[in-house]
């Protein structure tokens, strides 16, 4: 049982990352300021409940996947099933590297490099929510399926799914801004001279 | 995790026999995410190692992922740092006022 009086000085140091999954889940900096705010009361209340020296930042996520699902997505009645666009496995890469040989270092890491912060959230951010928290959670965060399974409260294989499809529908965002900028679809145009 | 729970779809029961590119790109995110058992995850990496257009993809994978990662950062205004912690002084005060075992189990 974890003694409240230490509350602030384990779990302050996660607000920036709980900050900007709040962002990318409510899409509006207000609401993510009150998700995050009602997310450490109900973390500060309920870290009797907290075994110190298991993971906390799991567990804060948890509480605000919960405060989300409960109050905001509820809010705004956004539907509760949505789904992603089938996409084809390495969308990206194949349309980055349209000849089919291997791309070479520096094209690929300029390509990527091109995507501004904004596109990238923005991409994200186009995600139906169940995707979303699990991409986020995965490759924002780093968790593992085992983790984001009990964070989402939602079986491993659904946890899985939700990763594999949202980042395929991630890269099929990205590419849409890349297409939109000229950056792909069209001859490679990398010229030495 | 521990792995070994994950099942990796069609084309992967067939531990024992080698690799091919189909296999090794299918498991690529459970490979990334290190949730493979450790027989499966030796065998992908041993495929990689001789299959340069399949590390060229993990490659591209694992740099967009840190790309994403990277772009996904945003500054905490400083109202709201402060917010919260006035919040839980006030709920500390209020506790020690009312009730100093009141417990709200998540």
């Amino acid at each position: 049982m974890a003694d409240q009086a230490r509350f602030s000085d384990l779990a302050m140091e996660h607000m920036p990352a709980l900050y900007s999954a709040a962002l990318r889940m409510t899409r509006n900096p207000s609401d993510a300021e009150d998700l995050v705010q009602e997310t450490y009361l109900r973390a500060y209340r309920g870290f009797g409940s907290f075994t110190e020296g298991t993971n906390l930042r799991a567990w804060l996520y948890r509480i605000l996947t919960n405060t989300y699902i409960n109050s905001y997505r509820a809010a705004k009645r956004r539907p509760e099933i949505a789904d992603v666009e089938d996409v084809e496995e390495l969308y990206l890469y194949h349309r980055l590297a349209p000849t089919d040989g291997t791309l070479s270092r520096s094209a690929e890491e300029e390509a990527l490099a091109s995507f501004t912060d904004d596109e990238v959230k923005a991409a994200i951010e186009s995600l139906p929510d169940s995707f979303r928290m699990a991409v986020l959670l995965a490759d924002v965060e780093g968790f593992s399926y085992k983790e984001i399974a009990e964070i989402t409260d939602v079986p491993i294989g659904t946890v899985m799914s939700r990763i594999h499809r949202g980042r395929r529908a991630l890269q099929k965002a990205l590419h849409d801004f890349a297409e939109s900028r000229g950056l792909v679809g069209t001859a490679p145009g990398r010229s030495s001279e | 995790m521990s792995g070994g729970q994950v099942s990796s779809g069609p084309g992967t029961d067939d531990v024992g026999a080698d690799v091919d590119c189909g296999s090794a790109i299918h498991q690529l995110y459970h490979y990334l995410d290190g949730e493979l058992t450790e027989q499966r995850r030796s065998k992908i990496s041993e495929h990689l190692d001789y299959c340069a257009p399949c590390a060229s993809a993990a490659g591209f994978e694992t740099e967009l992922r840190q790309i994403i990662a990277d772009k996904c950062k945003d500054h905490v205004p400083d109202s709201l740092m402060q917010r919260v912690a006035q919040q839980i002084d006030a709920e500390r005060c209020k506790q020690v006022d009312i009730d100093p075992e009141r417990e709200h189990p998540e």
